[in-house]
């Protein structure tokens, strides 16, 4: 079962995209995501999907447009990196408030300035209060199957939230790796048909959208969307339920590798992941009881399921690919931070800054991690929490 | 058939209802409620509004004077939200997700700082990418619903609130952009220049013209503001007369290129007629300020001269 081949990342999200046939892919070049819309705009010009390809000439109006398309009823979906999210911000907010299942596919890259193309994850950051669902792929292979998924989970009626779908920028994007491919009509079946409960282009039932909200309600709208997001956690889960039964590809909050008995963890989403199992493999084989937990969905946070897997660790190090600037730490690791509070346990956790406009972070980085973690458990306390990898001028 | 301004009102049921908040004497709903009766009556439609005086004061939460489907997102992006309507139709449409027997049209209302300023790149593209739609600007000439403070489509030395007509600076020193031209030159089928003027007859041919002509199509809609302009809001319709019968606001169309001025006026009027009962123009009638008079009437000619000639070289055999 499944189809083998050979795609990056860009290729792999376009394949999930061609295969969802959205009714409108409204996007705009940036690189690394540029490939997404070029592959799409090609099946468009080859008649392999029922698409309406909309080129628009900026990120805003493609988030503008794919609003515009989910109100009127349709299936819209987007491809961006950095700053084309930057311009889109206004209208991300918008999205998420209107409550329309929107997904994108965001392909990581350092906002500027100053400007720089490669990964990190300050797009993905700048927007992590917006009322997006964000789910994190180490790889090809689950930046395909979190698209696969993020319809069922966006479109769910507990949830009708606009859902991202992150991945690294170059790193997997552009990285060919084998992949496992879902059949055509198996994923038209999973994703299912879109019926929206309002659309504007009902004309039985006129819908009217967007209104000014002000002191009486609009409280009570961002309630709502609040607990939208919470009822997002089970929704996720059951969608990969049925993803496993499909594929036999297994998905939660987060994946664990090696932490049942780990002493030493690190936290990180996306492919870091790949380079810290390799790191914790070696490590292993020295006898150090070295784990990782990689976060998949970010937004919602799943603070409790993540503080009760490390509940076991001495010390924990989380990786942020993305600075708050704020002298206080990384947006990953004040939300661990917070899940581990909540739940009493008082582990050392420190924060590593790392990667920051694709800087290369290689597996002698992770074991410097690890062995700053067995040193912390060795010696029982922590002199800083907020810390760099890999940055000159940098102990 | 001939325009029935008695026959259009009493077939065609307002779909802009009543009970919105606009001020007394604005131009604005007159010229939407115009606007949407030259829909066909069986037509359903997707109205889009961009950040504004209209939008603030006909949607607030929970209740709508909208009776078709409408949809605001922000300021700069109506266009943009309104072409991915029409894209949804589209899609839609053609796999058969929609009754075929239903047409949908779209209509996108900003004013002239959603239009002109800030959603100016977001209509370029929509126009230039060819939506089946109409951009409606209703153009009050500043950012009335932030306080009056100048836009690019403020007439020079008009005294606004980032334009305060001063001691040494009076009024607004540049020049009045011109937005039907420049959606002239996306060569879209339809552009159009209106107000609402006696029986509205021009208002609502161009309306129906640019709502059933396929494609991008523009009007630009002059709708004057009482609290903005400074005139009392029953002289609503006089104003906008004076601006017809003046040539500051000439009434043409451009069909494929071709420039028609729907009105000439019989006996153009000097532009005093249309200056002097707003507040905003007050201080150009102080003694020695003479020269701004002159100055906005040789800038109002020059322009209309253009239209002439312009209709003279488009329709040439």
């Amino acid at each position: 079962m499944g189809i083998r081949e050979r795609l990056s990342g860009n290729e792999a999200s376009a394949t999930a995209m061609k295969q969802i046939n959205p009714d409108v892919v409204a996007a705009f070049p940036i690189t690394p995501s540029t490939e997404i819309p070029q592959y799409f705009s090609t099946f468009v010009s080859n008649g392999q999907v029922d698409t309406e390809f909309v080129a628009v000439e900026s990120e805003h109006s493609a988030m503008s447009a794919c609003i515009g398309a989910e109100a009127a009823g349709a299936r819209a979906m987007t491809a961006t990196s950095a700053n084309g999210l930057s311009l889109m911000w206004e209208m991300i907010y918008i999205a998420s408030s209107l409550r329309l299942p929107i997904v994108m596919s965001l392909v990581n890259r350092a906002v500027s300035g100053p400007l720089n193309i490669h990964n990190d994850h300050s797009d993905a950051m700048g927007v992590r209060d917006s009322g997006w669902i964000q789910l994190f792929s180490e790889n090809n292979q689950e930046a395909y199957d979190n698209l696969i998924m993020a319809h069922r989970i966006a479109e769910h009626k507990d949830v009708l939230l606009p859902l991202m779908v992150c991945q690294d920028g170059f790193i997997t994007s552009h990285s060919i790796e084998n992949i496992e491919l879902i059949e055509d009509d198996k994923v038209k079946e999973f994703v299912g048909k879109y019926k929206p409960e309002h659309y504007l282009l009902d004309d039985k039932n006129p819908m009217a959208i967007g209104p000014l909200d002000l002191q009486s309600y609009l409280f009570e709208h961002k309630r709502q969307q609040a607990e939208a997001m919470k009822n997002a956690k089970k929704v996720i889960l059951d969608v990969a339920k049925d993803f496993e039964k499909l594929t036999g590809r297994k998905y939660g909050f987060f994946e664990e590798y090696k932490l049942d008995d780990a002493e030493i963890a690190i936290v990180c989403m996306n492919s870091t992941a790949g380079t810290a199992k390799y790191t914790i493999d070696r490590l292993r084989e020295k006898g150090i009881k070295a784990g990782l937990l990689k976060v998949r969905v970010f937004r919602p946070f799943p603070g409790e399921e993540i503080a009760e897997a490390l509940k076991n660790v001495k010390a924990i190090a989380v990786l942020d690919k993305a600075d708050s600037l704020n002298a206080a730490g990384g947006a990953l690791y004040e939300d661990v931070v917070t899940g581990l509070y909540n739940k009493k346990l008082s582990i050392p956790t420190v924060n590593y800054i790392y990667g920051i406009g694709g800087r290369d972070t290689k597996s002698d980085d992770i074991e410097k991690v690890f062995n700053d973690l067995s040193k912390i458990v060795k010696d029982g306390k922590v002199d800083n929490h907020y810390r760099y990898l890999g940055v000159r001028g940098d102990k | 058939m001939p325009y029935n301004h008695k026959e259009i009102i009493a077939e065609k049921p307002s779909r802009f209802t009543s009970g919105h908040r606009m001020c007394a004497g604005c131009g604005a709903p007159p010229v939407a409620r115009m606007i949407l009766r030259a829909l066909k009556p069986e037509d359903h439609a997707v109205i889009a509004n961009a950040t504004g005086c209209m939008e603030v004061s006909t949607f607030i939460y929970p209740y709508t004077a909208w009776t078709d489907s409408f949809i605001h997102t922000a300021f700069e992006c109506t266009a943009a939200t309104l072409s991915g309507a029409e894209a949804a139709y589209k899609a839609m449409k053609r796999q058969g997700k929609l009754p075929e027997d239903k047409d949908t049209k779209f209509i996108a209302f900003g004013g002239d700082g959603g239009t002109y300023d800030i959603g100016l790149q977001s209509l370029s593209g929509a126009m230039e990418r060819g939506h089946d739609m109409v951009y409606v600007c209703y153009d009050n000439g500043a950012y009335m619903n932030t306080g009056i403070q100048r836009s690019s489509a403020t007439p020079k030395f008009a005294d606004t609130t980032t334009s305060p007509a001063g001691s040494v600076i009076p009024g607004k020193m540049q020049s009045r952009k011109d937005l039907a031209k420049i959606m002239v030159g996306h060569h879209l089928p339809y552009v159009a220049q209106t107000l609402a003027m006696g029986n509205f007859k021009d208002l609502y041919e161009k309306a129906e013209k640019a709502i059933y002509t396929e494609g991008p199509c523009f009007l630009n809609v002059l709708a004057p503001c009482p609290r903005g302009w400074g005139y009392n809001t029953e002289d609503l319709m006089q104003i906008n007369k004076l601006a017809a019968d003046t040539c500051y606001w000439p009434l043409y169309e451009v069909v494929d290129g071709k420039y028609k001025i729907t009105y000439k006026p019989a006996k153009k009027l000097p532009i005093e007629e249309f200056l002097r009962p707003q507040k905003r123009f007050r201080h150009m009638f102080k003694p020695g300020n003479e020269w701004m008079i002159k100055e906005f009437q040789d800038e109002v000619d020059a322009r209309w001269q253009e239209l002439l000639d312009l209709e003279e070289m488009t329709n040439k055999e």
